[in-house]
């Protein structure tokens, strides 16, 4: 008994070793390029301007968006821009990569290391021009938030961290699934941008959508938890089921991409055969 | 006789050649067709939206600018300085500056032949809106119909150099298609994909006709969706940045070969 808990304990620490190693390198590689992160910073921050420009355009003449104050809606932005830096960070660079060690068989050398082959594709590399976007959603999230009239209790704080690692689960899932796929259809990884294009409309609360749309938002590709509910949370405005079903559906998307995941590799072949 | 390089034997091949290739990645391409599913997105949120007064379109007319700028978006949709970048990183362009031929001309038959391959899935995408949504239907009239087409082809050739001048780049910096997200972020808000330019505040707008993004969509959409616009300003202002933008492309690559070392070989 002693000596599995210990063996779990080393496996464990291979894992954060392997994975302090991948992103220590991603820095060292990301000040080769120093003036791309800029670029990206002042992309980014152009976006995001962009993006409240246009949430303020709903906003005209004391209007609400789907019952939503501005400020209310400000904090959705908040956690979309915090979630599009962790797809810029972590997911793009990670999961678009699997269609290259598909098309040029690395794959084989994934799957023959000694260590689960969806940990390895899914932190091999980090890209940290994400990572002011991040800070930025946080900040707005805290501002926009805090103007809304939110008391940012130790309870709602926990709980609304809880709710973005739900959302991270569940954006992780979506992608890895997505990006699972191309081990059968090499050439679609832009079948990403097609999941890129849809999660944008979680830049808006989903309230604010057609009936027919909040229930596709909802259930089928759940948008709704990755933004609007994060931001309910933190507003004070949530029902305690929500919250568990938002877990369960992180729980379940999750193992969905591992199943999926193990599925695919049953039909990978290899590159030359 | 050949013009800028180009005979008809060799757009024949160039484009044959292109629409070959495109063929083959035909799901792909319908992919991304559906990628650009934003201006519907923004439709549900904007006809859903109580104050749809403040946008001055409304009901069908707001359905047909936004079908209209998914429209134009298919077919100006530009990534030259993408392909250009790997070509340039891999070796593959040292052939291309060889031949008599700019290697640009290259790149536009492929954005052309991939337009045709795609065309059959736009339309099938715009049947569909149709059906969900029959009270939006229209058709355009001949020449409002060819008035759009030659609007959206200025507005793809305006996207094509506004890239080209990037992709130049690449010969000083082989990672310029960063750059690019300089100019995709400004050409989102501005173009008028997620939101009609008539709803912006009257500052936003005067700086926006300054740039040369509203002319890649929001004018063409209006022109297919038959809303009041001035067709000539418009179409003044499209030559007006073809004009500039081509020189500065010209030249600009004119200067990067001399620096080209040839990567990869």
């Amino acid at each position: 008994m002693c000596g599995a808990t210990q063996l779990w304990e080393l496996e464990m620490g291979r894992y954060l070793t392997t994975m302090r190693l991948f992103w220590s390198n991603a820095f060292g590689v990301l000040l080769e390029y120093q003036f791309n992160f800029l670029i990206e910073f002042f992309a980014m921050l152009a976006s995001l301007i962009g993006s409240i420009f246009i949430l303020s355009l709903f906003f005209v003449e004391g209007q609400s968006l789907g019952g939503w104050s501005w400020e209310a809606a400000l904090v959705v932005q908040g956690f979309y821009t915090l979630l599009d830096g962790v797809t810029n960070t972590w997911l793009r660079p990670n999961l678009g990569a699997i269609v290259n060690y598909v098309r040029e068989g690395t794959l084989d050398f994934v799957l023959l290391k000694p260590i689960d082959s969806q940990f390895w594709v899914s932190v091999r590399t980090l890209a940290p021009t994400g990572i002011p976007e991040i800070a930025l959603g946080i900040v707005l999230i805290l501002w926009a938030a805090s103007k809304a009239g939110a008391e940012f209790s130790f309870g709602v704080l926990f709980v609304t961290s809880m709710m973005l690692l739900v959302s991270c689960i569940i954006l992780y899932s979506l992608w890895f699934l997505i990006a699972a796929t191309t081990i059968w259809f090499v050439k679609t990884w832009n079948a990403t941008e097609v999941l890129r294009a849809l999660l944008a409309a979680g830049r808006f609360p989903v309230v604010a959508y057609p009936p027919i749309l909040r229930i596709i938002f909802t259930v089928l590709l759940p948008i709704a938890f990755l933004t609007t509910v994060p931001a309910e949370v933190i507003l004070g405005q949530s029902a305690t089921y929500t919250l568990l079903l938002g877990w369960l559906l992180a729980l379940i998307a999750f193992f969905l991409s591992r199943i999926f995941w193990n599925f695919a590799l049953s039909f990978y072949t290899s590159a030359s055969s | 006789m050949r013009v800028a390089g180009l005979s008809p034997q060799v757009i024949k091949a160039l484009f044959s050649t292109q629409y070959a290739n495109m063929l083959e990645y035909r799901a792909e391409i319908a992919l991304w067709a559906l990628s650009g599913v934003l201006p519907f997105i923004m439709l549900t949120l904007w006809s859903q939206h109580d104050g749809g007064n403040s946008l001055a379109y409304q009901g069908s007319d707001l359905s047909r600018y936004f079908l209209s700028a998914f429209l134009v978006r298919q077919f100006s949709v530009v990534w030259v300085v993408f392909s250009f970048e790997e070509d340039a990183l891999f070796g593959r362009l040292s052939p291309y500056i060889l031949q008599p031929l700019h290697p640009l001309w290259r790149y536009v038959a492929s954005h052309l032949a991939e337009q045709v391959t795609r065309f059959p899935f736009a339309f099938g995408i715009a049947l569909i809106f149709f059906l969900l949504n029959p009270a939006s239907f229209w058709l355009p009239s001949f020449w409002q119909l060819l008035l759009a087409w030659l609007a959206t082809f200025f507005s793809f050739t305006i996207g094509f150099l506004l890239q080209s001048l990037i992709a130049s780049l690449c010969f000083w910096n082989e990672r310029a298609s960063a750059l690019e997200r300089l100019l995709f972020v400004p050409y989102l808000f501005l173009s008028g994909l997620l939101a009609p330019l008539i709803a912006f505040p009257s500052d936003v707008l005067k700086f926006a006709n300054w740039t040369p993004f509203p002319y890649l969509i929001d004018f063409p959409a209006r022109v297919l969706a038959g809303l009041p616009v001035d067709i000539l300003s418009g179409f003044l202002s499209q030559l007006f940045w073809i004009f500039c933008l081509l020189p500065a492309v010209l030249i600009l690559w004119r200067l990067g070969v001399r620096r080209y070392t040839a990567m990869g070989a």
